[in-house]
């Protein structure tokens, strides 16, 4: 069935978010021979046709405009609703981004449709798209469809994989003004915490702590560990409710899912808060003094041992390893 | 006795306050206690047996409303879209200090994330108000649309992910988490807000507070009072099924010297895992 598909393609800090490039892959699920359209806003936004072109665009339309190099509910609701207006398509997908679950849902009201959040996996049945989603944090999953005149839904990272590019590929670029009226909010200051080297949701490895870093200081040792291995640092509630860490970090049922590649687990006992948050990550290492602790139960691989012994080792043998695999 | 002097200056004080006061509304979702594991029974979501709490995230909401109303004079309405139980949950908010529950128990009026928010926008179009807050998401359901759609719906200005607050001469100073960056935000007011972890310790209902709670009204709203019919608001999103995930069993508890263990394990996830 031949389908048009809107993407929107975000850049963060200079690159496009690789959530993007999913979501691209998930368009082309949908709509083999159809059109797939990206639209990419801010004045860097012409740099990223190239790429959106090689993973599945056929068509990007580039907003240029100033207002969109940070992100405004009010500029970016009327900058991509304009779009939707002038491209009509059938199907739209944006990241479940910070960006995309506060834009999506105000952009869906202004549509007056439906609105699926945070897909983890789609598929095409008898012409219908059939999305999955985590509910209670990923404790169950509901597949849904969607009813409305347009499909709509926003994408979890890190869940599709992403098509693999074709140099060849070329997609037609057109650049289109939007006039943006009324911006409501003024952002007065951007201020980045020390932390926030890795996005955790889109992070392909993170490294967790828990009560048992037992203080702020005891974070260094794993974010030592994440920097070898270009990894994001998470952490247990317990750990944030102690002041050990900032509530950004939280990864839970309260906080943020994520389902990395491999996740270590570092003097977290896994309460159940927890574990809904991270226990769909692709592979989960725990460090724990505890042998009988809950987190060894969804476990790949498990260390029953003292975090600060265990993950200095770690970073070592990482750095020995991975420099060999550089050289070798 | 009274005399009319001091009426007058009884007078003259309710207009200072009157001033000043922030008229707040804040969106309630009951949820299950996060403790809570997931069962399935015909198809759906078993509720046996389960504690319901109200959604961490709304307790945030309703912790910021009533200490802005404590600071500035005003009032808090809490609104909740759900079955009867939730009264229970509006009690809990009644008793740490708001001041009128609405809810919506009529079932002809529940639905997807397009249905509550138009309820709630029916409700809250033609009221006076200031600031509605809202929880970032819901525990359960986590699609965090509601608040967002709303605001869309009201057309008013909102701002996610708020960790700070201070309202200033009808302006709010908002600081939002934007994946780990921090944004301060100037917006005007009337505005819509959705409360992050950070933003404040909810307090718990104090016994005054309880007792109190038992004589402030909770409204209750069907369809007719709202003058919209089910059928213009119907759900946009069907449910097409629902499922366990796959269970993790445990894996390998690795042995030996604790050097041995880590040499292991980094093979393991070269080798097996293939992730490094």
């Amino acid at each position: 069935m031949t389908k048009k598909v809107l993407v929107l393609a975000e850049i963060r800090e200079g690159n496009l978010r690789n959530v993007s490039l999913e979501a691209l892959a998930a368009a082309r699920r949908v709509t083999q021979d159809g059109e797939v359209i990206a639209a990419v806003f801010g004045s860097k936004a012409e740099e990223q046709a190239t790429i959106l072109g090689q993973y599945g665009a056929d068509t990007v339309y580039v907003v240029g405009n100033p207002n969109l190099d940070q992100y405004t509910p009010t500029a970016y609701v009327q900058a991509f609703n304009e779009l939707i207006q002038e491209t009509n398509p059938d199907v739209i997908f944006v990241g479940h981004t910070a960006v995309g679950k506060d834009l999506a849902p105000r952009v869906a009201a202004r549509l007056g449709v439906g609105l699926i959040s945070d897909a983890t996996d789609l598929s095409e049945e008898n012409g219908e798209i059939i999305f999955t989603r985590p509910i209670y944090a990923g404790k169950a999953f509901q597949k849904k469809k969607s009813i409305s005149e347009k499909v709509f839904a926003t994408i979890r990272p890190n869940n599709i994989p992403v098509l693999e590019a074709d140099t060849e590929r070329v997609a037609k670029v057109v650049s289109h003004n939007v006039d943006i009226k009324d911006l409501r909010s003024v952002i007065k200051e951007v201020v980045k915490k020390a932390t926030s080297g890795v996005d955790l949701t889109e992070a392909k490895i993170i490294v967790s702590g828990g009560r048992g870093v037992k203080s702020a200081d005891g974070f260094k040792v794993l974010q030592e560990l994440a920097d070898v291995l270009g990894a994001g640092v998470g952490a247990s509630r317990g750990a944030c409710d102690a002041s050990y860490c900032d509530y950004s970090m939280q990864i839970g049922q309260t906080g943020k899912v994520v389902t990395p590649d491999l996740y270590i687990a570092c003097g977290i006992s896994g309460a159940i808060q927890h574990l809904a948050g991270m226990s769909n990550s692709k592979f989960i290492v725990a460090i724990n003094k505890d042998p009988e602790a809950p987190i060894f139960k969804v476990a790949d691989y498990g260390i029953v041992g003292d975090l600060f012994e265990v993950v200095p080792l770690l970073k070592e043998e990482f750095t020995k390893v991975l420099s060999e695999a550089i050289v070798g | 006795m009274i005399n009319l002097k001091t009426i007058n200056f009884l007078k003259f004080d309710a207009e200072k306050k009157e001033e000043l006061r922030l008229n707040i509304i804040v969106i309630l979702k009951q949820t299950f206690d996060t403790e809570e594991k997931i069962s399935i029974a015909n198809g759906e979501v078993s509720e046996n047996g389960v504690n319901f709490i109200i959604n961490p995230y709304d307790e945030y909401a309703l912790e910021e409303a009533i200490k802005l109303k404590e600071e500035n004079g005003g009032e808090v309405t809490v609104i909740s879209v759900g079955p009867q139980r939730v009264e229970s949950s509006l009690r809990v908010a009644l008793a740490m200090g708001v001041d009128k529950a609405i809810l919506v128990d009529d079932e002809s009026l529940f639905g997807d994330e397009y249905t509550i928010s138009n309820v709630l926008a029916s409700i809250i179009k033609g009221k006076e108000y200031d600031l509605i807050i809202a929880g970032n998401m819901s525990v359960d359901n986590g699609s965090g649309q509601v608040a967002q759609r709303l605001a869309e719906l009201l057309d008013i200005n909102h701002v996610g992910t708020v960790t700070k607050l201070t309202i200033d001469s009808g302006k709010a100073v908002v600081e939002r988490d934007a994946e780990g960056n921090s944004e301060i935000i100037e917006a005007s007011l009337p505005l819509l807000l959705t409360a992050q972890q950070g933003l404040n310790e909810p307090r718990y209902p104090s016994l005054p507070g309880i007792m109190k709670a038992k004589k402030k009204p909770i409204d209750h709203i069907t369809a007719s009072d709202l003058g919209v019919t089910a059928e213009e608001i119907k759900s946009q999103t069907l449910v097409t099924d629902l499922f366990l995930p796959a269970k993790k069993s445990a894996g390998k508890v690795l042995e030996g010297e604790i050097q041995e263990q880590v040499q292991e394990l980094v093979q393991l996830l070269r080798a097996e895992a293939k992730v490094i």
